[in-house]
């Protein structure tokens, strides 16, 4: 009796699997997922961590060689990304564990560009694969839950303000090329990689993300994280032009 | 009758050692005990971005700064500044110590123990005692 209900429940999968392969449906799907998870584990997870969940060290931080990506659904626009994999180029100036990849000079410590390595680019079809199966992992999607992230009106005088004097940001990222901190990733491109609600929830709360970041939650009011949403927004694009 | 003396006695000792431990099982990022070892990463971690490799205030961050960082080797200076104004500007920022907003409030990533043996740290790196006075 209990093997017949059984092949009862489980004729439902068998039906779908039977239609799948004779419409040729679900294969190149389910083929397509498994070549992104066994390109990401083979190209990807010596400097990545993929599965979660964050260190929750300072050794663990301080050893990390490339940004979590256990969440990439829920930090990146699917669309950037697979663009940047097929043409890297440097996002945080001073690379994953800044600690790492500066000097001392006689007027300030600059970045030793010297000890730090180029993100290997790979091919359009491998760049798909890998964003495609990158998209697919939202380990912090229920942080994401509940933002919602509202238009401001701001113009660009005050949104510099914002960022430069009255919170600060300046003090650890870009703002433009050659313009700000060098310990934190540059921010004139953090909209064409980053999603809105994504940049609200992480400046809202950096530890709730990665609970070791060297990034400070700085209590940010809702207000000011919609209008920092906005000038992030602002800038990007604006080297281009 | 003495078993349930025995028992009872038994429960309020459990119960006062549990007050006892009340605070200490307060939810902290670390443990209490911050060794110099630990606090000396924590300062090359968080703070060196800002206040450099060898703690001048020339850290990578500093050229397009409109107020410099501290520099923490400066004995004078960091001698006239007291373990509770070092520590709030630590855990608060700088506004809270009527300073920059260029130094950000720690508390949200350090625990207070870690903020503490900071402090600490900082002593060392300055070679000097805090004066008494308002600090």
């Amino acid at each position: 009796m209990r093997r017949d209900f059984a092949m009862l429940r489980s004729l439902p999968l068998a039906l779908w699997l039977a239609l799948a392969v004779v419409t040729g449906t679900a294969a190149p799907t389910l083929a397509a997922d498994d070549a992104g998870g066994a390109l990401l584990t083979e190209r990807c997870a010596s400097c990545h961590n993929l599965t979660g969940p964050a260190t929750t060290t300072v050794e663990g931080i301080r050893a990390r060689k490339g940004p979590d990506l256990f969440y990439a659904g829920d930090k990146f626009r699917a669309e950037w990304l697979e663009g940047w994999l097929q043409k890297p180029a440097r996002i945080r100036p001073a690379g994953a564990f800044y600690g790492d990849h500066i000097k001392a000079t006689d007027k300030w410590d600059v970045v030793d560009e010297s000890t730090l390595a180029a993100h290997p680019s790979l091919s359009a079809a491998d760049a798909r694969l890998s964003a495609a199966a990158l998209m697919q992992r939202h380990a912090g999607r229920e942080r994401l839950q509940g933002v919602k992230v509202e238009e401001v009106s701001l113009p660009m005088f005050m949104g510099d303000m914002l960022f430069d004097k009255f919170k600060g940001c300046i003090a650890c990222h870009q703002s433009g090329r050659d313009y700000g901190g060098l310990s934190g990733p540059e921010l004139y491109t953090a909209a064409e990689r980053l999603r809105p609600e994504f940049m609200y929830s992480y400046m809202q709360n950096p530890q709730a993300w990665d609970p070791r970041i060297w990034m400070p939650n700085m209590h940010l009011a809702a207000e000011d994280l919609n209008k920092l949403v906005t000038y992030l927004q602002m800038i990007a694009g604006e080297e281009e032009q | 009758m003495s078993t349930r003396a025995g028992q009872g006695r038994f429960a309020i000792a459990v119960l006062l050692l549990s007050l006892l431990w009340a605070p200490l099982a307060a939810p902290v990022h670390a443990d209490d005990a911050v060794s110099p070892r630990a606090a000396e990463l924590l300062y090359r971690t968080y703070c060196i971005q800002c206040h450099g490799l060898h703690g001048t205030g020339s850290g990578i961050n500093v050229r397009d700064m409109a107020v410099q960082p501290r520099d923490h080797t400066d004995s004078e200076a960091m001698s006239g500044l007291n373990d509770e104004r070092l520590f709030k500007a630590i855990r608060e920022g700088g506004p809270a110590v009527t300073k920059s907003v260029l130094m950000p409030p720690w508390g949200g990533v350090l625990s207070d123990p870690e903020i503490h043996a900071l402090v600490k740290y900082l002593r060392k790196l300055c070679a000097c005692e805090e004066k008494r006075g308002p600090g």
